[in-house]
């Protein structure tokens, strides 16, 4: 033991060193906080970019007709008369396929992966800094030329006489391929591949730190259920990413070196193209909500001042949700002309999610249950989270009825359905990260009024937005479509005020966040209580940039 | 003001009802399903009620628990916490649980799904649908000649001409200029292709809906247990004109049907006029033979 202290004591006087100047410390950083602070500043960014999106949509679908695409064509792409309708029908379909793009990739994934699971893994398991500190920068630094090229795509030519990429985030050939010569679509393929290449070596960096860097003691059924939740993902990242990266590979080829490998008029399939996607597509829906669970068990079990309820088995349902998340992918397919027996296949696999994730609903109740709770603002957040998450489970459990899908497939029923799991569920789960972990991350206490405020306008906002989608879907209403029969006028009016009121709870989010820096209230090192008990509540706050110089011994 | 326009939109409302009986479409503030008109349809509408047997229950179950907890457990009320952190039984109790209610699911979405996908009878009409990018082809397989015409949405401009003015009956956005014409209680087999990019053919009252994917021929289909005008929309996104691409398939006698085909083999505009003239003709007497019963 004497040995390896004194090991770490030279090791620590080799990196004393001068301070670092601004374009050290955060264009080359190494230091997991600062990548994670880098991350989660992105993640805000791109989500206003990706909401304001959103927002635009929901003002075209307030009413039947075309209302603002054929201006905003004619303004930003010069389209004068029918040309601008024509043009802005296509733009429609680009705001669709960029806010989803945007909200998956450059949103939730930096927010929950890049950013919180940066700050805090490393630190909940008793590490100094990630395995690969380099690599954590290569990756951060990887998703601005992504994001841009992403961005970049929406002002080149898409379909000829129109720009952007409009297939939607699923790409689906031929649409991508023959369907929008132009390069916007190859902008997009590449803004995707460099994506998945961070995300891997995120992926890669996770698990090195997770299995190899605990501090002794901490063994893997002692580590915190939010460092379990960032290992299976980050392995779901690994093993499903690359299959994207392939089939997009080939739609590149398709487009632009003549292969057919979805052309059916050489011998190519466009649904081989939809299996591939798929196979990374479901687990990547799971790789958005995963970290949540994590975050919402922390939050559950600090606020209820009680151990989590069924640790291991919370640890396993997850592990359960990964390894069943692999196999259920063409549940999005039922509609492409599958065989009896295939669609039979895939409606019992996908039914058997449910169990696990029923699991991890009521042990969170369970921690609850018997707690002393404190209704503190990531508290509140958490509690929307577990009902809201409910609500959209159990519409998943009708959509995985093939039989029922049927009629649901490509409504706005599904939109409702993946809204709630993702919007509701994965956007309270980072918001809930947020409020906990702020005082962690700054130093600064938040203002609760502000941070309850936020909460409830939001509640209110986004089921307002999506609960009636449900109807328009049972209804018919097809999803992704700039014009509807006017039978659908009311639901949708409804739907477009929502978005209104969660676009004013994102200023009032931002208003918060400018709130706490600019009052600088002292958190101190725990202010949540006896309840917190992960290893980032001992460490000052914010931490020092170097934390764990001396490994934490876990009991 | 308000109550002025909502007095407007049902009075609108009040006479679009008249016409609408014999349209299958969606409706205002519709909140469900649409009406069915084939047995699959019935089937699809009887499981998605099922289902909400179950899921609504365990929703509001996992909303009461939440507000016991919030209540009963508050720091107020509880001010020192249990240490219970496991508990075998209602840990088996959770798992088993959902098991059971899956299979209650199961059974009858299985049977469903074979229904759908494993017709008993023989077709008895085939036509194919193929689309195309922004409208779908029709192909009647019938003897030597087969009988083929594009639908196209029903610009605002052509009502008066195609004497499709009544947008009760032919709303905008799903009207098309030439319906899909098919025998009522005849099972129709359906071939769905496209000729560019990926569509999807989607009749919602006839429970159907299968993608149109260019070098596959896929097939499904349905047998209309009722006449009436019925619409659907392209449900895969195409491009520009994804949402004006309706799908319009209208359901009447066979003796209507016979007398319709034999004449849209040489005049489809003919032949299309003379239908609806027989079939608002119908409906017309039924009309006013159903204000006669009030």
């Amino acid at each position: 033991m004497a040995g390896t202290s004194a090991a770490h004591g030279d090791h620590h006087d080799h990196h004393e060193h001068k301070p670092l100047t601004f374009f050290q410390r955060w264009f080359l950083s190494t230091n997991h906080k600062d990548i994670g602070t880098l991350y989660l500043i992105f993640a805000i960014c791109a989500g206003i970019i990706g909401g304001t999106l959103s927002v635009v949509m929901r003002m075209e679908l307030q009413e039947p007709g075309i209302q603002i695409f054929h201006g905003l064509a004619q303004m930003v792409y010069g389209f004068e008369g029918d040309a601008a309708i024509d043009g802005g029908k296509h733009m429609f379909n680009v705001f669709t396929t960029a806010h989803a793009l945007i909200m998956i990739f450059f949103m939730v994934m930096p927010a929950l992966i890049g950013g919180f699971a940066n700050w805090m893994v490393p630190i909940m398991i008793g590490a100094p800094d990630m395995a690969f500190p380099r690599m954590n920068n290569i990756s951060f630094w990887l998703i601005i030329p992504a994001f841009l090229l992403v961005l970049l795509s929406m002002f080149v030519e898409g379909p000829a006489g129109a720009y952007g990429a409009g297939g939607g985030w699923t790409i689906y050939p031929p649409f991508s391929t023959s369907g929008q010569p132009g390069p916007a679509m190859d902008f997009v393929i590449l803004g995707l591949h460099i994506a998945g290449a961070s995300s891997i070596l995120g992926a890669i960096n996770f698990i090195t730190t997770i299995l190899n860097m605990r501090a002794p003691g901490m063994t893997l059924h002692k580590m915190p259920l939010f460092a379990w939740s960032v290992l299976i993902t980050a392995f779901l990242l690994l093993l499903s990413l690359p299959v994207l990266a392939g089939g997009i590979t080939m739609l590149l080829t398709d487009r632009n070196f003549g292969t057919a490998f979805f052309a059916p008029e050489n011998g190519g399939d466009p649904i081989l193209f939809q299996h591939l996607f798929w196979f990374f597509g479901h687990p990547e829906v799971y790789i958005l909500i995963l970290p949540g669970f994590g975050i919402v068990s922390h939050i559950v079990s600090t606020f209820s001042r009680k151990p989590i309820f069924g640790y291991l088995g919370m640890a396993y349902a997850m592990v359960a949700i990964g390894a069943v998340g692999f196999i259920v992918w063409a549940h999005h397919m039922y509609t492409v002309g599958m065989s009896l027996d295939t669609q039979r296949y895939f409606v019992f696999a996908t039914m058997v999610i449910a169990v696990p994730t029923g699991v991890k609903i009521f042990s969170w109740i369970a921690t609850m249950w018997g707690g002393s709770i404190r209704f503190t603002t990531p508290m509140v957040w958490a509690i929307g989270f577990i009902f809201l998450f409910t609500v959209g489970g159990v519409t998943g459990v009708q959509l995985a009825n093939a039989g029922l899908d049927r009629a649901l497939h490509d409504t706005y029923y599904v939109v409702a359905h993946f809204h709630y799991v993702l919007s509701l569920g994965a956007v309270f789960a980072i918001f809930a990260a947020w409020y906990y972990w702020f005082p962690k991350m700054t130093g600064y206490m938040y203002s609760e009024f502000l941070g309850k405020l936020h909460f409830w306008v939001m509640f209110v906002g986004v089921n307002l937005i999506f609960f009636p989608q449900h109807f328009l879907g049972l209804a018919g209403m097809p999803r992704r479509y700039i014009d509807y029969p006017d039978a659908f006028a009311g639901w949708n009016a409804v739907s477009s005020y929502g978005s209104y009121i969660s676009a004013f709870a994102v200023v009032i989010f931002l208003f918060g966040v400018f709130e706490a820096f600019a009052k600088k209230r002292v958190a101190g090192d725990n202010p949540w209580g006896e309840g917190a008990n992960t290893l980032e509540w001992q460490l000052s706050s914010p931490p020092p940039f170097h934390q764990w110089e001396q490994l934490p011994k876990i009991k | 003001m308000k109550n002025k326009a909502f007095a407007v939109l049902a009075a609108i409302g009040c006479l679009l009802f008249a016409s609408t009986a014999f349209a299958d479409q969606p409706f205002d503030w519709q909140k469900g399903l649409q009406p069915a008109a084939t047995s699959i349809m019935e089937e699809i509408r009887w499981f998605e009620q099922y289902t909400l047997w179950f899921i609504v229950p365990i929703t509001l179950f996992v909303l009461a628990l939440l507000v016991v907890v919030v209540v009963k457990f508050r720091e107020g009320a509880n001010p020192v916490p249990s240490k219970t952190s496991h508990n075998t039984a209602i840990e088996v109790v959770w798992t088993l649980g959902p098991v059971i209610v899956l299979l209650f699911l199961a059974v009858p979405s299985f049977q469903l799904l074979t229904k759908q996908l494993a017709p008993t009878e023989e077709p008895e009409l085939t036509i194919k649908a193929t689309g195309y990018q922004w409208y779908w082809g029709y192909e009647y397989q019938i003897g030597e000649s087969p009988l083929s015409f594009d639908s196209i949405l029903l610009q605002e401009g052509d009502r008066a001409a195609a004497g499709k003015e009544d947008k009760g009956v032919y709303p905008r956005l799903l009207a098309v200029d030439n319906e899909v014409v098919v025998p009522v209680g005849k099972h129709v087999r359906l071939l769905v292709t496209a000729a560019d990019v990926i569509h999807a053919f989607a009749m919602p009252s006839f429970g159907v809906k299968i993608d149109a994917v260019p070098g596959r021929l896929n097939e499904t289909w349905f047998k209309a247990d009722r006449e009436g005008l019925f619409y659907g929309q392209c449900s895969e996104l195409c491009g520009k004109d994804h949402a004006y691409m309706p799908i319009a398939i209208r359901v009447v006698s066979q003796e209507k049907y016979d007398t319709w085909l034999a004449a849209a083999a040489t005049n489809l505009g003919d032949a299309n006029k003379a239908l609806m003239a027989s079939v608002d003709g119908a409906a017309k007497s039924v009309n006013v033979a159903a204000n006669a019963a009030q």
